[in-house]
């Protein structure tokens, strides 16, 4: 039987300048243009190199996957991911090499695409389904299954620009999970919404995968890798670097990358350029001797350090640490400047380099592993840089409360509470 | 990328490489996907007149001011002397096929740009974009068409089989204002100078065309020439004909579609070259 999808020798060049500059100035380009036949005659006398101005976010990618597999993808950010899946839903042409896709491709991450606010919820499903490729008949046979799945049958009529958040996500999903593609594309849902929607997701993909399809599901959380994915793709730096079985995969994943050393260094070329002008240097795990481990005890206090520079000075610049399980459950978001104190005193950060170290106190997290993300950002101003999951580190709850039964402990937190006992006559 | 039609029960195979030089213009991706065409037309118009007061009233109110404006600077203020009579007519007429042309060529030029979510998100033929904007003007050009026949009534113009011209002159309106919109629409993901550049544009194409005057007013052998380059100007003269029987389409009009051909073409295929790096340079 032939793969569903067959890649052969991908690559993607991309100018660089390109995207961040976005729009090169007309004058720029008459002056390319003119000047195009001399760098013609150039390019004979020397044979093209990869010069300093291009890079491959993807380069030399060969795999199949064949039907009704689920096939993980994951890789650091800048590792090309979302590359592999632009090219995969042909929203962008490769550079090099072929693929062949046997059928639809249906996208998670396009949720809510093309919805428009003034239009109503059923103007909405009607206009979402064409664009995501559906046809006017399939919409309309699948129309009362949609908006039974959404759960906003009451406000059908109304425009979506008056719906919540939470009402405008679910309808959007709704239309994305009934495309009934050959082949799904999940890229980090798990990162948006709330538990409830992360486990209708899942779900939908689940169904999804045991109907024959082919599914790709690219993300940062290791933990849905093992539990949906039988094979797993691990990118780095736009080549594949392995493809296994995904016990194997994540194994070799956390044991190459830098995710389990306690320190993490940001790479220029791993830092989009719009994140100008903050550079993050690193983000540091260390225990209270100010030591960098990648496993704490939940009994200790240990802090978390972000290293990062300024080139110009900045206003209203707040540093945050996301604090996850590899469930994706939040555990936690602070920011530098939660103080008010601290908000008053920092509201403009002068050229530099800073470090933004923060204390979490002992007898707070429960064993197991854990995952750090950072962001950078000036409130509803801008959002100059986020990883989500930059550091992986494990707590290890030797002499935390109720140690002495071997019982594995639900919850995030394992706080030492205080408890009496009063016997009541 | 060339889709081969399904076979039944047969998912369809697509084949994704990279195209080089001019890439065919693949015309059955966009019969495949005239649902989806269908869908963004409805889409601009149902949106254009939402939370207005006045709703799709202003669909009638903006064409009546313009008139009333061309009628008082062209027609009273500088004496237009040859149809001074029926000058709200002949504004009218010409202010029905610009209309349609203007609005097209606006929305058409800054469409991909404001569709950039919808480029970077999902595949479809981007031809999809520039062609709805320019057909969902064909709404309010209809109504326009009745204001100029409430005029045709009012100052007694026989109703001739001539105005069944309308059609296929609508037809190269549209045409038209894609040809130069597809130019337009692409140069804008590179360059958002074309967001300046279009208004300035098509204000002096305005000038440049039949509009406010009778093209009978451009004399001279090599002057009627080079008027003729601009594809607008045997447009509305024939519409001008067609409606009250003015000066007849010649030598203008077939240089119009000449260079209507010209420009499509060559928008067409431009398009489509540039089409592949859309969601990475927008």
């Amino acid at each position: 039987m032939k793969p569903v999808i067959h890649a052969e020798q991908l690559g993607k060049l991309y100018r660089i300048g390109l995207a961040p500059q976005r729009y090169q100035t007309l004058s720029e380009n008459i002056t390319r243009f003119l000047s195009a036949p001399l760098r013609a005659i150039r390019r004979i006398q020397a044979p093209r190199s990869d010069s300093a101005d291009t890079i491959w976010a993807l380069r030399d990618i060969s795999f199949d996957v064949e039907k009704g597999q689920v096939l993980g993808i994951i890789g650091r950010n800048g590792a090309g991911k979302s590359t592999l899946l632009k090219l995969l839903s042909r929203i962008t042409e490769p550079t090099e090499g072929m693929l062949t896709i046997q059928g639809r491709v249906g996208s998670l991450l396009e949720v809510g695409t093309g919805f428009h606010p003034e239009l109503t919820g059923r103007e909405n499903i009607f206009l979402n389904g064409a664009i995501l490729g559906m046809k006017h008949a399939e919409i309309a046979r699948k129309f009362d299954e949609i908006v039974a799945f959404s759960e906003v049958e009451q406000f059908i009529d109304t425009p979506v620009k008056r719906y919540s958040s939470g009402m405008y996500l679910r309808l959007a999903f709704a239309v994305a999970a009934h495309l009934e593609p050959e082949i799904l594309v999940v890229d980090e849902v798990l990162a948006v919404g709330d538990a409830d929607f992360q486990r209708k997701c899942l779900g939908k993909m689940g169904d999804v995968a045991e109907e024959g399809r082919t599914v790709l599901f690219v993300s940062h959380n290791m933990s849905a890798i093992l539990r949906l994915t039988h094979e797993t793709i691990i990118l780095e730096k736009g080549r594949m670097v392995l493809r296994a079985p995904s016990p194997e995969a994540v194994d070799y994943y956390l044991a190459a990358g830098h995710t389990s050393s306690g320190e993490r260094f940001w790479e220029e070329d791993e830092v989009p350029s719009s994140a100008a002008p903050f550079r993050p240097v690193a983000l540091r795990l260390l225990d209270n001797r100010h030591q960098i481990v990648d496993s704490v005890r939940s009994t200790e206090p240990f802090n978390i350090e972000m290293e990062y520079c300024l080139d110009v000075p900045v206003t209203g610049l707040r540093i945050g640490f996301y604090l996850n399980t590899t469930r994706a459950e939040s555990v936690f978001t602070s920011f530098d400047t939660d103080d008010p104190g601290m908000f008053e005193k920092y509201t403009n950060r002068p050229a530099g380099r800073y470090v933004s170290r923060c204390t979490i106190p002992p007898d707070m997290l429960n064993s197991g592993r854990y995952s750090l993300g950072v962001n950078a950002s000036s409130y509803q101003i801008r959002r100059y840089f986020q990883d989500e999951d930059a550091l992986g580190f494990n707590v290890d709850a030797t002499g935390a409360p109720g140690m002495h039964w071997s019982e594995p402990r639900d919850g995030v937190v394992r706080p030492r509470l205080q408890w009496s006992i009063e016997s009541l006559k | 990328m060339k889709p081969i039609p399904p076979v039944e029960n047969e998912p369809a195979t697509i084949v994704v490489k990279p195209s080089r030089g001019w890439a065919a213009l693949n015309l059955s991706a966009l019969w495949k996907y005239r649902e989806l065409l269908y869908f963004m037309v409805w889409r601009d118009i149902k949106v254009r007149y939402k939370q207005a007061v006045l709703g799709i009233a202003w669909a009638v109110l903006l064409p009546v001011i313009n008139i009333l404006v061309f009628t008082f600077v062209f027609g009273v203020l500088f004496h237009q002397n040859q149809t001074s009579a029926n000058y709200p007519l002949l504004s009218a007429t010409g202010l029905l096929p610009w209309g349609l042309f203007s609005g097209a060529l606006m929305r058409c030029s800054i469409s991909l740009v404001g569709n950039t979510n919808l480029i970077t998100k999902v595949y479809f033929p981007r031809l999809i974009i520039p062609i709805s904007s320019v057909l969902s003007g064909l709404v309010d050009f209809g109504i326009s068409l009745l204001i100029v026949l409430i005029l045709m009534i009012y100052y007694r113009t026989p109703l001739t089989w001539n105005l069944l011209w309308l059609l296929p002159l609508t037809l190269l309106v549209v045409i038209t204002a894609l040809s130069v919109g597809l130019w337009l629409a692409a140069l804008n993901v590179q360059y958002r100078d074309v967001g300046h550049i279009v208004p300035v544009l098509i204000q002096i194409w305005m000038y440049a065309s039949p509009v406010a005057y009778s093209a009978g007013l451009v004399t001279g052998s090599i002057t009627r020439i080079v008027y003729g380059l601009n594809p607008m100007a045997g447009v509305i003269q024939s519409f001008r004909w067609a409606i009250i029987g003015s000066d007849p389409p010649g030598v203008l009009f077939i240089m119009s579609v000449v260079m209507v051909i010209i420009l499509f073409v060559s928008g067409l295929f431009y398009f489509r070259r540039m089409e592949r790096t859309f969601a990475d340079t927008i």
